[in-house]
């Protein structure tokens, strides 16, 4: 019932936005077309301007990847996350998570489908999934746009977050399903 | 830190292809991954043309002022360090509120926007403000109200309930967010106090 409702809200959250600022700017007497066209046009620079960063970060992630250093880094942490009564099978998703979106989301899915939706297993890597972003990226992004280069605590304060919401993800999953 | 684990991926990576004899797929996925990058950027040129258009839009008409007056309440606890009714508020809100509604593709140019005025009313350009590291906590630790792509995933695997990870999601992502935000608020307070002894 919520998730119906949820559902639909999302659905219909973009045709409203174009629906509502266009309208309401031309209530309060902006000339919409010209304004819009104005605004638009920083959509291209801005674009470009996220280009090296994006491609920087994505190399080393990318070279991270191929070279199969992340089987390595998980027999490193597996005694301390075993420990925890973490599955060691969902350590690569949450090593992956806050590196690259489409990495995480391809791993996601592959573990859906080896052990099934409704394992244990599929319901931590589906919490994880969505419980955080992909941290790297954003702060890549999001900094590089404007040119910051000291990025002080954001990076711990990500990487917390999203070590948290890892943790937490197997911690309900255990107290929700068992 | 960036610099450091950026240096460390890239490293890493090349140091175990070298050691396990694949060393030619540092060259493979260095050069692939430099076109994704590029891919990607020119990918979200259409989506940004069109929510910075509609933003302006949004900002000459007043309804970010609007919005940003709404949360003022809440926003004066997060953002102790942004002037009231300034518009970075109300992009800062709209990015919020299209991640928590997982419109992904319209959050990043209302971001970007909010970042580009943070950085206006930022002393030191190449530094982080406050208000920015405070932003991207809560960003990227952000909650997520319907994992679309999860649930979609779980329908096509034959799920019997596909939707039961959405409560187990939003409260493991409020724990995240919950620390992101008190750790960033604590480690503001020893940097300006470290700053004061100075």
């Amino acid at each position: 019932m919520m998730i119906d409702f949820l559902t639909q809200v999302s659905r219909w959250a973009i045709p409203f936005l174009l629906f509502i600022i266009p309208a309401y700017a031309y209530f309060k007497k902006v000339n919409v077309y010209e304004v819009f066209v104005e605004g638009a046009q920083e959509g291209f620079t801005t674009a470009i301007r996220i280009l090296p960063y994006l491609v920087g970060m994505l190399v080393a992630i990318g070279v991270f990847r191929a070279s199969g250093a992340m089987e390595y880094l998980i027999k490193i942490i597996y005694p301390v996350t075993n420990l925890l009564g973490i599955p060691g099978e969902v350590l690569p998703l949450a090593l992956m998570r806050p590196l690259s979106g489409s990495g995480a989301l391809g791993i996601t899915a592959e573990m859906i489908q080896t052990y099934g939706p409704d394992s244990f297993i599929g319901r931590v890597a589906s919490t994880m999934q969505g419980s955080t972003d992909t941290t790297f990226y954003v702060l890549t992004v999001y900094f590089g746009s404007v040119g910051i280069k000291k990025f002080r605590h954001a990076v711990t304060v990500g990487l917390a977050a999203d070590i948290t919401s890892f943790l937490a993800s197997v911690f309900i999953c255990h107290l929700v399903f068992g | 830190m960036v610099n450091l684990i950026w240096l460390f991926l890239l490293l890493t990576g090349i140091i175990v292809a070298g050691m396990s004899g694949r060393i030619e797929v540092v060259t493979e996925s260095a050069l692939h991954a430099a076109q994704t990058g590029v891919k990607t950027a020119f990918e979200i040129i259409g989506v940004m043309t069109l929510w910075l258009g509609l933003l302006k839009l949004a900002e000459k008409s007043g309804l970010v002022k609007v919005i940003a007056k709404l949360v003022r309440p809440i926003a004066v606890i997060l953002f102790p360090s942004i002037p009231k009714n300034s518009p970075a508020l109300g992009a800062i809100i709209m990015n919020l509120s299209a991640n928590i509604l997982g419109l992904g593709n319209a959050a990043t140019p209302f971001g970007l926007k909010a970042m580009s005025q943070l950085q206006d009313m930022n002393p030191n350009k190449e530094e982080a403000s406050d208000a920015m590291i405070t932003f991207l906590a809560l960003n990227t630790s952000c909650i997520t109200l319907i994992p679309a792509m999860v649930i979609s995933l779980r329908v096509t695997a034959g799920s019997a309930n596909p939707v039961e990870i959405v409560s187990t999601t939003i409260l493991a992502t409020t724990c995240g967010t919950v620390v992101a935000v008190f750790l960033d608020r604590f480690i503001r307070k020893r940097y300006y106090r470290k700053k004061v002894k100075r």
